[in-house]
């Protein structure tokens, strides 16, 4: 069985009377320890479907189902703990808090876990020296530079120590020379046998990557844009090997 | 999640906007203080009213009161007898339950004088030696009357020490104790000898200044004319109980009779009666049993003509309380609607801060956080501004007092306690959360997608 299983998903959007398809008729299959990004133009719905397969939004119609469980029927705190220990979201925009500072950042969703203090600060820590931020506890995130952010903001995607890392453009604001840094965390993390799942607008990025998903127009494509996903140029770095599911 | 992290949260929400946060506050730490310091006044007063009590002779005092007759005696108003010595009498001997009977005879438009010197005392009176008990007195100097200074009627006098302050001046100016045993006043021209003095009657407050006096600690008297005064009485709280007190003349009551009333009186029938009988019971759980029984007594020694009724400190303190409870629902009210404000206020500071943060609460949401979660956060946050508020307000209501003495010294010295402070906090708290739910129920209930979109 499948991490994920998507059953004729849609999303549907009504505007004054409009109906805008962001999703079409989705049906896909996500393994574990499956390292897959998607990638497609501009409003094709790419982040409608990180944020329903991250459990931030619902289907309008389908069916999703998480390691078996259907994700339609989960209530609103079911939902919030999935979030919590499945899945680690990583945004575009950071998304870090900026009343607090990097280490209480990356403690928060321990917090909502319920993890005693001793024991956070211990996996914060340790999830910090991961993305090698151990020195920079203290910092606001606005004392960060963009790619010290985004890697603050993974560190706390994982300190739950979930299945799936879903990350929602991670190096869109970032530089060339950052976004590899991050792309090499995103590389380790796959080759720890987690669940990895990037949306890319980067050929370079979806080139790593062993499978590729592509959407257009709400739906997905039979066959991925060579271009797009990077399979027309030489990849230096030879993608993980990773069973497909 | 728990609460201490909530509260830690909550707190740095508070200080990340300090300004704003304090501008906020101010409704709640207004409220706190006028509630705070209001009813520091009036237990102040209650204070007073309740140490002047006291001073009149106690809770379990009974005063015989002179009644106009019912209507359905009105025929026989004329025979009505008055409160008599016949009364004190038969009380002592047929109302077991009574445990002292103290009647009075005043002099009244007394002139004291000596040598130059002369005062009006607040009372002049003819007593036994029940009145001791009856009304708390201690005597400092000298003795009491004894049972030859009643049968002779012998022109003896116990005076208070404002008397003795009036005629022979007051020890705090001459710096030497002044104890005029043995020394001879007038007491409307008839010469009386002092066997006896009382000690000097003073509030809390008085006794406590008078004490610092000695010990040098507060510059002496200032006299020239007394100090104006607000509250129950002037100079002191319950001030006018012990001036009264001390500006007492008692004489024997058979002293009283034969010097005043007998010889004295303008019509040629000599008047009688008692100008006041008071009782004590035996068992003040009793309080009902005791007056039966005097009643029954009385209405044979009246021919059963109701002329008397009994006034019991209890109706005084009913007095009391119903004043300060009046107060306390305008100083309650007041604090209430400024407590309200404050809670407004609150609650359109929070509807701002989450509007301001529904990315971050989108942020959080996405990361596990529960719709009760956001809520109870919101929640804690709102009580945590209140609280605080409430906090500077009990902070303010010291000052407030401090200011409110200062600029016009009250009789009752205010006192803050312990409970109004709680009931400020406690008020303010619940202020806080009830300001906290609308906009903790709308941050909580929102779409995580739809807050993270946010723009
Ligand atoms: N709340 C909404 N209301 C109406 N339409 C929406 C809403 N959210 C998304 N859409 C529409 O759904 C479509 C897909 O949007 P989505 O954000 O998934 O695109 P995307 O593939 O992530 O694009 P990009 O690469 O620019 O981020 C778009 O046409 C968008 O206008
Ligand atoms: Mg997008």
């Amino acid at each position: 069985m499948a991490l994920l299983e998507l059953r004729n998903v849609s999303k549907i959007y009504h505007l004054g009377g409009e109906e805008i398809r962001a999703l079409d008729d989705v049906s896909l299959d996500l393994g574990n320890g499956e390292f897959v990004s998607i990638i497609g133009p501009s409003g094709s719905g790419k982040s409608t479907l990180m944020h329903i397969l991250g459990c931030l939004d619902t289907p309008s119609k389908g069916s999703v189902k998480l390691d078996g469980t259907e994700i339609a029927s989960a209530s609103q705190r079911e939902l919030a703990r999935i979030r919590n220990r499945t899945i680690g979201f990583v945004f575009q925009f950071f998304n870090l808090l900026p009343k607090l500072n990097v280490v209480q950042n990356v403690e928060l969703p321990m917090i909502y876990a319920g993890l005693n203090s001793r024991e956070r600060r211990e996996r914060a820590l340790q999830a910090l020296d991961l993305v090698e931020l151990g020195n920079r506890l203290k910092n606001r995130p606005s004392q960060l530079s963009g790619g010290q952010q985004q890697r603050v903001a993974i560190a706390r995607a994982l300190v739950n120590n979930p299945k799936i890392i879903l990350a929602d453009e991670p190096t869109g604001n970032l530089d060339t020379h950052t976004g590899e840094l991050i792309l090499a965390l995103f590389r380790k993390l796959a080759a720890e046998g987690r669940t990895v799942i990037l949306v890319t607008h980067n050929p370079e990025i979806a080139a790593v990557t062993p499978r590729r998903i592509e959407i257009r127009n709400g739906r997905i494509a039979d066959n991925v844009d060579r271009k797009l996903a990077g399979l027309d140029r030489i990849v230096p770095n030879a993608a993980p090997a990773v069973a497909p599911a | 999640m728990n609460l201490f992290n909530t509260i830690v949260i909550g707190l740095r929400e508070v200080w990340a906007h300090k300004f704003r946060s304090l501008l906020t506050m101010l409704g709640i730490v207004l409220g706190v203080a006028a509630l705070v310091a209001m009813s520091a006044l009036i237990q102040g007063m209650e204070n007073g009213a309740r140490e002047a009590m006291v001073a009149m002779g106690g809770a379990d005092k009974v005063l015989l009161r002179r009644q106009a007759v019912p209507a359905y005696q009105e025929h026989l108003a004329d025979q009505a007898p008055g409160r008599t010595l016949l009364d004190a009498v038969a009380l002592r001997q047929g109302a077991p339950l009574l445990r002292e009977v103290s009647p009075q005879m005043s002099v009244d438009e007394v002139v004291l004088t000596r040598n130059d010197k002369r005062c009006n005392p607040a009372e002049c009176v003819g007593v036994t030696s029940a009145v001791i008990e009856m009304n708390l007195h201690r005597l400092a100097y000298g003795r009491f009357f004894n049972e030859i200074d009643e049968e002779k009627a012998h022109a003896v006098c116990v005076i208070g020490t404002g008397i003795r302050d009036e005629l022979f001046g007051k020890p705090d100016e001459q710096g030497r104790a002044i104890v005029p045993l043995g020394e001879t006043i007038y007491l409307s021209g008839q010469p009386f000898t002092i066997v006896g003095m009382f000690e000097e009657y003073l509030s809390e407050k008085d006794a406590k200044e008078k004490a610092l006096r000695l010990a040098g600690e507060l510059p002496k008297v200032e006299s020239g004319g007394p100090k104006r005064m607000r509250g129950f009485g002037r100079g002191g709280s319950g001030g006018w109980a012990f001036y009264r007190k001390n500006m007492t003349v008692y004489i024997p009551l058979n002293t009283a009779w034969m010097r005043f009333r007998l010889a004295g009186d303008k019509t040629g029938i000599p008047d009688n009666r008692l100008s006041d009988i008071d009782l004590k019971v035996k068992d003040f759980d009793r309080l009902e049993d005791a007056l039966q029984q005097a009643r029954n007594v009385l209405l044979v020694t009246h021919k059963g003509i109701e002329d008397f009724t009994f006034e019991t400190q209890e109706n005084q303190l009913e007095g009391i309380r119903a004043q300060v409870k009046n107060y306390r629902l305008t100083g309650g009210f007041i604090a209430g609607i400024s407590l309200l404000v404050g809670g407004i206020g609150i609650m359109n500071i929070m509807l701002a801060s989450i509007s301001e943060r529904i990315r971050e609460i989108g942020t959080c949401k996405a990361l596990g956080a529960t719709g009760g979660d956001v809520f109870v956060q919101i929640v804690v946050e709102s009580v945590v501004l209140s609280v605080l508020g409430a906090a500077m307000g009990v902070g303010a209501s010291f000052a407030l007092v401090e200011l409110l003495t200062t600029l016009s010294p009250t009789a009752n010295t205010p006192i803050i306690t312990l409970p109004a402070v709680l009931v400020g906090v406690g008020f303010s708290a619940a202020v806080g959360m009830v300001a906290g739910l609308l906009p903790a129920f709308k941050a909580a209930s929102l779409p995580p997608i739809q807050a993270l979109r946010y723009e």
